[in-house]
């Protein structure tokens, strides 16, 4: 475990308390983003990390030392640190506020030079830029700098506080690109604040929400579109992204009717009428004593036979088109619908039957997903985004207690 | 001399007694620089000072500020019960006077420092000595010679009137001139000189003051 936080409380001195009770155990190369409202101590937490503030209680440690028995200045110098406004000396060339931390740490004057013309290339900026001052720079530019001057001595962990914020939107996501680069390519550790989320969901490994100064829930991206906590949190994703999300995120078996009608082979076609009269459809997917699909039949093919007594195997249709109940509904539905077939039998990674997909269950979540939210008033198509709709729409939805 | 116009005369008397001049107007530079030196070397850190501890800057500058309420001849007078007739009297006067322009002007240069870089500073592993030496100073440096280009001006001023309690220096000269029947090309020659220290220092310090702005552009 790279970063740890245990039980992190901070109450400021006028007594507000600003983060309670927080708990994260953070692995090398992971991107952690906080989000939440304005004001839940997102900030607060970030600056415990390297001790430019001290929590009133609850343990940090790095690489399993105790950073309130560290020196702070020292720990400042290995932790990388990124704020909107850049924060670059605007009396220092590019290249001196690069080399600001190796200064510090006493590298020699070759070093440093080498060092920053590395970091320019790896902000993918001009070498011949190092000898300008920041406002010479455009602001994503500068932010440019700004995150790679956060690596220029090496720093592990990189703790950034809204640093797109000020950022127009095309600008941003190249910053963004650029620091998923620095996480994924070169296994830099990130915590990074953010107001955005579909900043957040991009770039996270994880996400903490955050809500007065409380944890609501900290888990992947998926996961979280998935299984939102409560209320707040679809609020705060927002229903039109949880809606959008679904087909991305649901799993065929979500949204399967899971008591499919099916047959065995060895049952005649009397057995077969019966069973199709007394539930009602015309399709029986047929199945061996296992479970595994087999094939099915079909109102029509049985309609052609007189003798009632012959057995189901003879006129099994064994070309069957089936899903897996794990794969995703956006990388299936192109093929069912492309099938025309109005059910789908559902399988297990071992054939097994486990469930039935109606076409209509299916086309709903697909219309949902391409019309976004649903206004006030209106239902969603799928029972599925209900929920969302709900919770969404529900009053007093803002805050999370 | 009476047939020569107001300026033959002043003319007659520089050339007359040019050594003499140049020896009143250094001294009254001496002192007046003397002086804003002191108030330098106390303003300073005391205008560092107050920008840490916030608290104490009304303390500070309202004290400042009173003094620089106080009219100088007023205060020259005060100080010469303590201190007795002399350049030491007029030196400390132009220290009194030039605290709240060196404290004002220092104070106000911390805080203008961008708190953001300033945080930088800090989160990236600077002790706060670094963070003053590195990145407040070099940032406010313009501002605090400015404070000091302004005390220097005060500080001719108060040296002039200083010669009322003998510290000599271009005073005399003024002083003479009025003494003097149609004295008007005397009082000239004294205050002539004076005028010019003051707008040749100002002009000299403005240009230190942009020499030490740090460079926020490679253009020039
Ligand atoms: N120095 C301080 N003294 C007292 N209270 C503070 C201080 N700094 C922050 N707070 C309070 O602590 C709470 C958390 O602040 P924090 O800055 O961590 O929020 P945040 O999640 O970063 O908000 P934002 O999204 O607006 O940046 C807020 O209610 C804030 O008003
Ligand atoms: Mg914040």
């Amino acid at each position: 475990m790279l970063l740890s936080m245990e039980h992190l409380r901070k109450e400021y001195p006028n007594g507000k308390v600003a983060v309670d009770d927080f708990n994260l155990q953070v692995d090398r190369g992971e991107f952690i983003a906080f989000i939440g409202t304005s004001g839940s101590g997102k900030t607060t937490t970030m600056r415990m990390i390297n001790r430019m503030l001290n929590q009133t209680s609850g343990t940090i440690t790095i690489d399993g030392k105790d950073i309130s028995k560290m020196d702070p200045v020292k720990l400042r110098r290995s932790i990388g640190y990124v704020i909107q406004n850049t924060g670059l000396m605007p009396h220092m060339t590019i290249q001196e506020n690069i080399e600001i931390v190796p200064k510090l740490l006493g590298w020699s004057k070759e070093k440093r030079a080498e060092q920053a013309h590395k970091m320019i290339e790896l902000a993918q900026l001009p070498d011949d830029m190092l000898q300008r001052y920041p406002g010479e720079l455009s602001g994503g530019q500068q932010q440019r700098i700004g995150v790679v001057r956060a690596l220029a001595a090496d720093q592990q962990i990189i703790l950034m506080d809204e640093p797109f914020g000020a950022l127009d939107p095309i600008t941003r996501e190249s910053l963004q690109d650029l620091v998923k680069h620095l996480q994924e390519d070169l296994g830099k550790t990130f915590i990074f604040v953010t107001h955005d989320m579909d900043e957040a969901l991009h770039l996270a490994t994880r996400v903490v929400i955050m809500s007065h100064g409380k944890q609501v829930q900290v888990d992947t991206p998926e996961n979280i579109l998935r299984h939102p906590a409560n209320e707040f949190v679809t609020n705060l994703i927002g229903e039109e992204r949880l809606i959008r999300a679904q087909p991305n995120i649901l799993t065929v078996s979500q949204i399967m009717l899971k008591t499919p009608v099916s047959i065995t082979p060895d049952k005649t076609l009397d057995d077969a009428i019966d069973l199709m009269h007394d539930r009602r459809v015309d399709t029986l997917l047929v199945t061996d004593d296992k479970g595994v699909l087999q094939g099915f039949v079909d109102l029509d093919d049985i309609n052609r036979i007189t003798d009632g007594t012959t057995p189901i195997s003879r006129f099994t249709n064994r070309k069957v088109f089936y899903v897996q109940a794990n794969s995703l509904i956006g990388d299936t539905v192109d093929r069912i619908l492309k099938q025309g077939v109005k059910n789908v039998p559902v399988v297990d990674a071992k054939k097994h039957l486990v469930g039935i997909v109606t076409r209509t269950a299916l086309v709903d979540i697909v219309y949902d997903a391409l019309r976004g939210a649903p206004d006030a008033d209106e239902e969603p198509a799928s029972p599925i985004n209900a929920d969302i709709h709900a919770a969404a729409n529900h009053e007093g939805g803002d805050t999370a207690e | 001399m009476k047939d020569l116009g107001l300026w033959g005369q002043l003319i007659y008397y520089f050339s007359h007694n040019g050594m003499y001049v140049l020896s009143q107007f250094n001294q009254t530079f001496l002192v007046s620089i003397y002086g804003v030196l002191l108030g330098a070397i106390v303003g300073i850190p005391l205008g560092i000072w107050i920008s840490q501890y916030r608290r104490l800057s009304p303390v500070i500058i309202g004290a400042a500020n009173v003094i620089q309420t106080v009219p100088s001849l007023a205060m020259l007078s005060i100080l010469m019960l303590g201190l007795g007739l002399g350049q030491t009297t007029v030196v400390v006067t132009v220290f009194l006077y030039s605290l709240l322009p060196i404290i004002k002007n220092t104070y106000t240069g911390m805080l203008s420092v961008d708190p953001d870089v300033l945080d930088a500073g800090k989160g990236m592993g600077m002790t706060r000595w670094q963070v003053m030496m590195t990145i407040r100073i070099p940032l406010s440096l313009s501002v605090i010679i400015a404070g000091i280009r302004n005390a220097l001006v005060i500080g001719i001023g108060i040296t002039v009137i200083g010669s009322f309690i003998g510290s000599g220096g271009l005073g005399d000269i003024i002083i003479r001139g009025t003494n003097a029947t149609n004295g008007g090309a005397i009082i000239l020659a004294g205050a002539l000189p004076t005028a010019l220290m003051a707008i040749i220092t100002d002009l000299v310090l403005s240009f230190i003051e942009k020499r030490l702005t740090p460079k926020t552009s490679s253009e020039h």
